[in-house]
């Protein structure tokens, strides 16, 4: 595999609560990679599974998806379908022979700046073993 | 005016046949088409040739409904030629404009498709294990058969298309209307699909309530079928994320909709909708019941999620085929 292969992360962050763990994880100094992009959501219930599908048909190698902890969401359940959602996103994936590691959900919560730290440089790091996505080159 | 018949053309690619039927379930109606039209090319009922096709001018069919999937180079050409020859293709049924079932073999290869059905079938007896080649020497000289594709195409992944007529097969009422439109000259904005921007729920006669389901099931698994929405009593029906037009026949006959209507209207992805639908209504909502392996094992019902979710549309899905690794 390629060495120096930086994979292009998309993060979709709630509002509520990843998304300002991603803040803290900035002001606190964490280090982590700077492969993602972060996409600001109001609810990780907001995110429909087409704007998941659609970033790895455009080739991006990761997605993550971060919401409030079981309980937390403000929209009562928006942290429990998506969960869901992503899981059957994983399956669907699995039998299109494409690394269901793509995709990841994740629990992180406003004060968990160092677990956003973590899970993105653990995330990272897995998608580099992994190599490029592959549907990559048919966007090429 | 005499004389100035509407010229059509119809023809089949990848496909079974059922559309070509489902032209001729319009009955008697099928008389007035063609009082008002003449058909020029239609491989299933009248003696023509391509080269008959090839003879014309470009833009001497006035429409052409072309039905099946693009999934070899015969069909391709056909799509190419038609294309030229015709002022208005539509794209009829769901092979054409999403894939169809034909497009199913996106799920495996030219090579897997030729060992299952040549090699490795136990109704075939294939010692010597042949396979079809573009081109083989025979005694008498070359001979040549239209290539097979690893990827099955929509008619639109291949040629523009100006009208979609979805459905497996279309049924008779949008064919009308089609028609209908056509005869009259009063056609939707290019690029339309001919049918009403609605879901197959909208035309359900169950009317889906906020029930949560636990349990994934097959119809035949279902003991009692109760009379309300059947995807609240567990079984996956893909009216959610159907286009309707259909009038929901398979719910009328107790039976799930498999989606052939393709996306509903703006949708980008029949797969991806069916996804939210789904996981809305499955499992409760709460801390106890939300663990992983709870979901996991709900989801382990979910036997095949690209056969349920894209039954007649993974080449027109975001992602279109399996992956194809050496
Ligand atoms: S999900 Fe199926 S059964 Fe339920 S309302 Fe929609 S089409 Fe009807
Ligand atoms: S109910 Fe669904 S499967 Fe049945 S005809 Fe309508 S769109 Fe097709
Ligand atoms: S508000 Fe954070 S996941 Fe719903």
């Amino acid at each position: 595999m390629m060495e120096d292969f930086e994979p292009t992360v998309v993060a979709f962050l709630c509002n509520w609560c990843s998304y300002a763990g991603a803040d803290l994880a900035g002001t606190s100094r964490l280090k982590y990679p700077s492969n993602i992009r972060s996409i600001r959501v109001m609810c990780s219930g907001r995110v429909d599974p087409i704007f998941i599908l659609d970033a790895l048909k455009e080739g991006i190698d990761g997605v993550l998806v971060a919401g409030c902890h079981p309980g937390d969401c403000h929209y009562q359940s928006g942290n429990y379908k998506t969960n869901r959602k992503i899981k059957l996103i994983k399956r669907l994936l699995s039998e299109l022979n494409i690394e269901p590691d793509r995709v990841r959900f994740e629990y992180i919560s406003a004060s968990e700046g160092q677990k956003f730290a973590t899970v993105v440089t653990e995330f990272v790091g897995r998608l580099k073993e992994m190599g490029p996505s592959p549907l990559k080159e048919a966007c090429e | 005016m005499t004389g100035e018949k509407l010229k059509f053309a119809f023809y089949w690619a990848a496909s079974c046949g059922g559309c070509e039927i489902a032209v001729l379930d319009m009955n008697e109606a099928i008389l007035e088409v063609v009082s008002a039209a003449d058909i020029l090319f239609w491989p299933v009922a009248i003696d023509t040739k391509y080269s008959d096709v090839e003879a014309m001018e470009d833009g001497h069919i006035d429409v052409c409904f072309f039905n099946g999937a693009i999934r070899n180079s015969e069909q391709k050409e056909l799509a190419h030629l038609l294309r030229k020859k015709s002022k208005v293709l539509v794209a009829f049924g769901s092979c054409a404009v999403t894939g169809g079932i034909p497009g199913l073999a996106n799920l495996s290869s030219r090579k897997g498709v030729f060992e299952t059905v040549y090699l490795d079938n136990a109704s075939i007896e294939n010692p010597d294990g042949t396979v079809p080649e573009t081109s083989s020497r025979v005694k008498e000289g070359e001979l040549t058969i239209p290539e097979f594709f690893d990827t099955v195409d929509t008619l639109d992944q291949t040629v523009e298309v100006d009208y979609y007529l979805p459905g497996c097969p279309p049924p008779t009422a949008l064919i009308m209307n089609a028609i209908n439109a056509i005869l009259s000259g009063e056609l939707p904005p290019k690029g339309s699909v001919i049918a009403p921007a609605r879901s197959v729920c909208d035309e359900c006669r169950f009317e889906k309530s906020e029930k949560r389901i636990t349990k994934i099931k097959r119809i035949y698994e279902v003991e009692e079928l109760e009379d309300r929405c059947l995807l609240e009593q567990g079984i996956i029906c893909m009216g959610p994320a159907t286009r309707g037009g259909c009038g929901a026949p398979c719910l009328e006959a107790n039976m799930p909709c498999t989606g052939c209507g393709g996306p509903t209207p703006n949708s980008l992805d029949q797969g991806g909708k069916m996804i939210s639908a789904l996981a809305s209504v499955l499992g409760i909502d709460s801390e106890a019941v939300s663990s992983d392996k709870e979901v996991e094992a709900m989801l382990d019902r979910l036997i095949d999620p690209v056969g349920t979710f894209y039954k007649y549309g993974l080449p027109s899905a975001l992602i279109k085929r399996r992956v194809m690794k050496e």
